[in-house]
């Protein structure tokens, strides 16, 4: 049987894992600071992650809490592994500091840096490079968490080869950043932290509802 | 089983599957220098000429009001739902839309009465869900360079779930100066016609096309081509977001999955084929790699440039004709061999018989997927 193992939640400069926060910093804090102070929190090395647009940042990191406290990627074929993400606004913030960069004949300085992260595959790109992640990849928009899009796909890839996952939503869009990322994967007597949620569109809303934000 | 149906093209070398395949197979090549607004520069492309859009706004309803890249998919969409006859109304069908960037256009202020909001990729959905009152949302893909064949595996794999019977595979984007001037950031463009697979590549033409597909569990829909998606899967290389692997890695992940070991009734491959120095020298490794280096191997990329999030979608299609046609298809542009992988070029059109093709695409974010077509 598939279920949902872990997830983490970050919004509003918090991060929530399985419900319950574990980090936080000022509301005031701009989402560049903010991701900065949560990538310390993590107590993780990754340079690649300074090279990161916010969107993949906030994916990377989301996705890092999930996985934290599992034995996901030790345990699961990661050939066999799939990541779906999705959001309502693709790449838009870094689509506009492309196009910020070419608006100006005067100043004209479009960058492979930048426009590379014009696409919201990215970060399932930068996801599968950190974690050698080799399966099955989609990016959907649509204009909120479409748990029913999600779960009904990854049952499609589940009956068809595909044996974990990592899915969810990361969203960046002007002063809205919003990341919620949760792992399936078959059920084992070694998931002993698993929170075992059964992989259907209630146990989803449910758990992305689930905490309870302090600002 | 899972069939191919009804289709358009609209590209610079016409706006039915038809005009295209004419074209392709009279070597009329859609890839021209012009100017663009936004540039003194030259810049080798395929662009639909305004006129011919101008000509063919009459069939929608008010055009004025929708974008170029929307005026084109309605036309696209249309064109396959009077062919098919389905009902897009009907809750078992379903649009898939494919694209990298979809209204980026607005966001250069191309428009002046046109809703803002029609850039988020999610509003652009609507507006056609609204427009053919669509019984679901559309599904939105935009999965880079795979987007087009990806999303013809998503809806075999919907349909296959149970819950539609007609999937629209919808695959579009327009030339814009916010991904020229991006492609030419990366040093990726050619100034030239592109030569896939060539010993002197350079670089891409970029294009712009929309495409439309049906995917079918109806028999009586097949009619076009007989023709079923056998199967297709992706697969990441996690290497490099801006690279491919260089020993084809994804790719070949993909290829391994979807090939038997008879691989006798492949007529031929039809490749991503984008003409950098990089991407083509990864497919021919994993062409080789996976035991294919007999099997003739065409890129479109030298028809049409690479046309996106239509490119999957728009090669597919040919490549049905192709096969409907038994006929291979030039690889436009290719001379001399340039890729260090054991392969076989189409270097002339030519009559063979044959019962299936593969179609394979790899993109930015270290993507790749591959689909196996097959006559029923």
């Amino acid at each position: 049987m598939n279920i949902i193992t872990s997830y983490a939640h970050i919004k509003h400069n918090q991060v929530s894992v399985n419900g319950e926060i574990i980090f936080q910093s000022n509301p005031s804090l701009s989402l560049a600071e903010f991701l900065s102070e949560a990538y310390k929190a993590l107590g993780v090395s990754y340079p690649k992650f300074h090279k990161m647009d916010a969107q993949c940042k906030l994916g990377f990191l989301c996705t890092e809490f999930a996985l934290k406290e599992t034995n996901f990627l030790l345990e699961n074929d990661l050939s066999k592994s799939a990541i779906i993400l999705s959001n309502a606004a693709s790449s838009i913030e870094t689509d506009r500091v492309h196009q910020h960069s070419i608006n100006d004949e005067s100043n004209y300085f479009p960058s492979p840096a930048v426009f590379v992260y014009t696409l919201p595959n990215i970060t399932i790109g930068e996801l599968a490079i950190k974690y050698k992640i080799t399966g099955e990849n989609a990016f959907f928009v649509s204009e909120q968490l479409d748990a029913d899009l999600l779960i009904n796909y990854t049952k499609t890839l589940l009956e068809s080869g595909t044996e974990s996952a990592i899915i969810g939503w990361v969203e960046v869009d002007g002063l809205n950043a919003e990341a919620f990322i949760f792992l399936v994967e078959k059920q084992k007597d070694t998931n002993k932290n698993a929170i075992f949620k059964p992989l259907n569109q209630t146990s989803v809303i449910t758990l992305y509802n689930q905490t309870v934000w302090t600002h | 089983m899972i069939f191919t149906s009804y289709n358009n093209i609209i590209s610079p070398l016409g706006f039915s599957t038809q005009e295209n395949y004419q074209a392709v197979s009279n070597s009329i090549i859609g890839v021209k220098k012009i100017k663009l607004p936004f540039s003194q520069d030259e810049f080798c492309v395929a662009k639909i000429s305004d006129e011919k859009i101008k000509d063919h706004l009459s069939q929608i309803k008010n055009a004025n009001n929708h974008t170029k890249l929307e005026q084109l998919s309605i036309l696209s969409i249309q064109d396959v739902l009077n062919q098919s006859g389905i009902n897009p109304k009907d809750n078992r069908t379903l649009l898939i839309y494919s694209t990298t960037k979809g209204n980026i256009d607005i966001l250069e202020n191309t428009y002046k009465n046109i809703d803002s909001k029609r850039v988020y990729l999610s509003s652009f959905a609507k507006y056609l869900q609204s427009y053919f009152q669509l019984a679901h949302t559309p599904v939105v893909l935009s999965n880079a360079c795979i987007s087009g064949i990806l999303a013809i595996i998503i809806a075999k794999r919907f349909i296959e779930q149970g819950t539609y019977d007609n999937i629209l595979v919808c695959g579009g984007d327009i030339l814009s100066e916010f991904t020229i001037s991006g492609f030419k950031s990366f040093n990726a463009l050619s100034n030239e016609p592109s030569k896939p697979f060539d010993a002197n590549r350079v670089g891409i033409n970029l294009g712009e096309a929309v495409s439309t597909i049906l995917v079918t569990n109806q028999k009586e829909l097949a009619t076009p081509y007989q023709t079923q998606i056998v199967s297709g899967v992706s697969a990441n290389d996690a290497n490099h977001i801006s690279g491919p692997s260089r020993s084809g890695d994804g790719l070949f992940q993909c290829l391994t999955q979807i090939v038997d070991k008879n691989t006798n009734d492949i007529g031929f491959i039809s490749a991503h084929g984008t003409a950098t120095p990089f991407n083509d020298e990864m497919e021919s490794i994993a062409f080789e790699r996976a035991g294919l280096n007999t099997i003739p191997v065409n890129s479109l990329k030298g028809y049409y440039g690479h046309t996106l999030g239509a490119a999957g979608v728009l090669e597919t299609v040919l490549s049905l004709e192709s096969m409907k046609h038994q006929r291979l298809i030039k690889s436009e542009g290719y001379e001399s061999k340039g890729v260090s992988g054991n392969i076989t070029m189409i270097e002339s059109h030519q009559d063979k018989n044959f019962s299936s093709f593969i179609k394979t695409a790899s993109g930015f974010g270290g993507c790749n997927a591959a689909a196996l077509f097959k006559k029923i």
